[in-house]
């Protein structure tokens, strides 16, 4: 029997399977942000031991960074713990992107755009959308502190092997359809837990004639649907993405490399533990109207009514749209909204500036929303200014900010006030998610930016 | 950090009827700018933004705070969750795990974890049991018929019982997993042992 592109990348970093255990799996790349990394590095000093390899250890701050200027954070504890781990990696020997450097950016921005995750590898971040990583042909997995400081140890991590899904997605997608959107449709279809103890593989024409970028966007929302990770088969749009790019391997190395990457797919009698499908052509601009990243209609659909659900199911549908300040049965379209977000490592890559510039040229920002473009590294945004979008922008109305997590979660000043609506680009619409209080919309670019020119939601395919 | 050695925990239970109740809830991200793992300090913010308001104060609906259920953990008392299913998915915070053990918490029985969570839970010596649909929501009846129903989490036979209707069930765990929890070790400590072989898988 053939394998899966997941088992062979497995298979290729046992260490051992411990008796009546888990695997033990050996670690190509490390990632470390300030949030989840100080009780790692402590646990270290503790025993009195070193980084085991600290050339696969990479850092830098993202979470705590401010948007609007990178001299100093205000808030003392926030930067408190940025400046923590430049003294730990400082401490520890590790590279570090400090904040405010060209180098820096979100993880699963950065990790990619310097070809620094890598297909075949197995990447891992105490950050759930290490998953975003998967798109260039790698496991990439989301671990907890214990685990980032049993890496830093010792290279390895215990885990279960996970069964394997593949998500194929065949055919075209629409205009104004972006990943995106086909990520919250495959979430909508699978639920939140409906890939939990799966690693999923996306596949099928769709995906083949998908950019880079876009394949990045899918795979960093796989951990929403509960799965362990989400791999795409590197491709030619791969290579021709990493080729040049500063860590890739250059010259004769890049041959070889890419002749053994290309070995990285599923063979075609590979069985999968779970096989789903979907048409392109079934996928609209979507929005989300509840409290996780499943709860989401097209644009152009109403919110779901209590028909057809049991008790318990119609009690957490209603304490979601309470929250929300929604009724069933609502439509969303041309709900007027305060906050517009387009950043985070879902949305935060060049192609999402190029997407939202398309939309905005020519036009007016509504007066009545507040708008934070939050570019995911100081490489995109270098980018932005390059190809003249922040040109675009301005015109329009809008401020171009500095790299940060920004909006994505309520830990820089970067809130959103309790009781405002938000239509962001972001991946958690969860509760009090972008500030306690805030309500989310989750959209893609092209509906973010659509919203932010009317001020109420915005099909773009209508403006 | 010295660990709690685990054996049979019987106890009264926390009933969280939340189904997927996700990290952000368990505890808020402003309370991760922490570098520190002061059990107090997580405890003290295990599902902050359910029990308080905005101005601080307790909401009385919310469990934690009810009558019933709003004695803090110790022997006995309040040393299980029972949870709504897809517990902890969201974020992969392991503050989350320190908020439940700072808590006080030692058991989070769930039909379905969310991966990342359920294994932060076990490297924080927090036992995740897996039960039955069927059995999570006879607890959670249970429970709500008699608050001082007693559950017993036996990890040497890897059995749960609700002791109020004598029902039990069997729960999964690998073998190396429970020999960890029943003797106090970590994965850190396995893996640091190992060095031979990691050094001999780097020059294959
Ligand atoms: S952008 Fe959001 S989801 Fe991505 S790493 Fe930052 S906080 Fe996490």
């Amino acid at each position: 029997m053939g394998k899966t592109l997941f088992d062979k990348i497995w298979d290729a970093h046992v260490v051992q399977k411990v008796e009546d255990g888990p695997t033990q799996l050996y670690i190509d790349r490390l990632y470390a942000h300030e949030v989840t990394s100080p009780q790692a590095f402590d646990t270290l000093r503790d025993k009195g031991i070193k980084v085991f390899r600290p050339e696969h250890v990479i850092a830098m701050p993202d979470h705590n960074t401010p948007s609007d200027q990178q001299e100093t954070i205000h808030d003392p504890i926030g930067r408190n713990q940025v400046e923590t781990l430049a003294r730990n990696c400082a401490e520890f020997g590790i590279k570090h992107f400090c904040m405010g450097s060209k180098d820096n950016g979100i993880i699963h921005v950065v990790g990619p755009e310097k070809a620094l995750s890598l297909p075949g590898m197995t990447i891992v971040c105490g950050d759930s959308h290490t998953s975003t990583h998967g798109a260039v042909g790698a496991i990439a997995m989301g671990i907890g502190t214990s685990e980032v400081a049993q890496v830093l140890a010792s290279e390895c991590i215990l885990q279960s092997k996970p069964k394997t899904m593949r998500i194929n997605i065949e055919g075209t997608l629409q205009p104004g359809v972006v990943a995106k959107d086909v990520a919250l449709y495959i979430m909508a279809q699978m639920t939140t837990a409906g890939a939990t103890g799966y690693a999923v593989e996306y596949a099928g024409s769709t995906i083949r004639n998908m950019s880079m970028e876009g394949r990045l966007t899918l795979s960093n929302l796989s951990i929403e649907m509960g799965s362990r990770a989400g791999l795409i088969a590197p491709d030619e749009t791969t290579f021709a993405y990493l080729k040049g790019r500063e860590y890739a391997p250059k010259g004769e190395d890049w041959d070889k490399a890419v002749a053994a990457w290309s070995q990285l797919k599923s063979d075609d009698d590979a069985v999968f533990d779970k096989e789903v499908t979907f048409r392109a052509e079934d996928i609209k601009p979507r929005i989300t109207y509840g409290t996780n990243p499943g709860a989401g209609i097209a644009i152009d659909e109403c919110i779901p009514t209590l028909d057809g659900m049991n008790e318990s199911e119609q009690k957490q549908f209603l304490s979601q749209l309470e929250y929300m300040q929604f009724q069933p049965g609502q439509k969303l379209e041309g709900l007027p909204i305060d906050y517009c977000f387009l950043g985070a490592c879902t949305n935060g890559r060049i192609e999402d500036f190029r997407a939202f510039a398309s939309i905005v040229k020519g036009k007016k920002k509504n007066p009545n929303v507040v708008a934070w473009l939050v570019p995911g590294s100081w490489l995109v945004r270098q980018q932005i200014i390059d190809e003249g979008i922040d040109k675009v922008l301005e015109e329009a109305g809008f401020e171009l900010r500095l790299p940060s997590c920004s909006a994505c979660l309520a830990m820089n000043p970067d809130k959103v006030p309790a009781g405002k609506l938000s239509i962001s680009t972001s991946n958690r619409n969860f509760v009090g998610r972008q500030g306690p209080g805030a309500r989310t919309i989750l959209a893609s670019p092209l509906v973010v930016a659509a919203s932010a020119i009317t001020g109420v939601v915005t099909d773009p395919r209508k403006l | 950090m010295a660990h709690q050695k685990f054996n049979i925990i019987k106890s009264t239970c926390i009933p969280i009827q939340i189904d997927n109740c996700n990290t952000d809830l368990i505890i808020p991200a402003r309370y991760l700018a922490s570098t520190s793992r002061d059990p107090k300090f997580f405890g003290d913010a295990f599902m902050h933004d359910l029990r308080y308001n905005a101005k601080g104060e307790p909401v009385d609906e919310f469990v934690l705070n009810q009558p019933s259920f709003c004695e803090a953990p110790h022997e006995g008392c309040h040393e299980i969750i029972v949870g709504g299913q897809n517990w902890g998915s969201g974020s992969s915070r392991e503050h989350a795990a320190w908020a439940i053990s700072g808590y006080g918490v030692r058991v989070v029985i769930s039909s379905s974890f969310a991966d990342i969570h359920r294994n932060n839970l076990l490297n924080c010596f927090v036992l995740p049991v897996i039960v039955s649909e069927a059995f999570q929501q006879e607890l959670f009846a249970s429970i709500a018929k008699d608050s001082n129903t007693m559950v017993t989490v036996d990890l040497p036979a890897q059995t749960v019982t609700n002791e109020s209707t004598g029902h039990s069930e069997k729960f999964d765990i690998n073998g190396y997993k429970k020999y960890c929890l029943m003797n106090g070790y970590d994965d850190i400590d396995y893996l640091l042992s190992q060095t031979d072989k990691i050094e001999a898988f780097e020059n294959k």
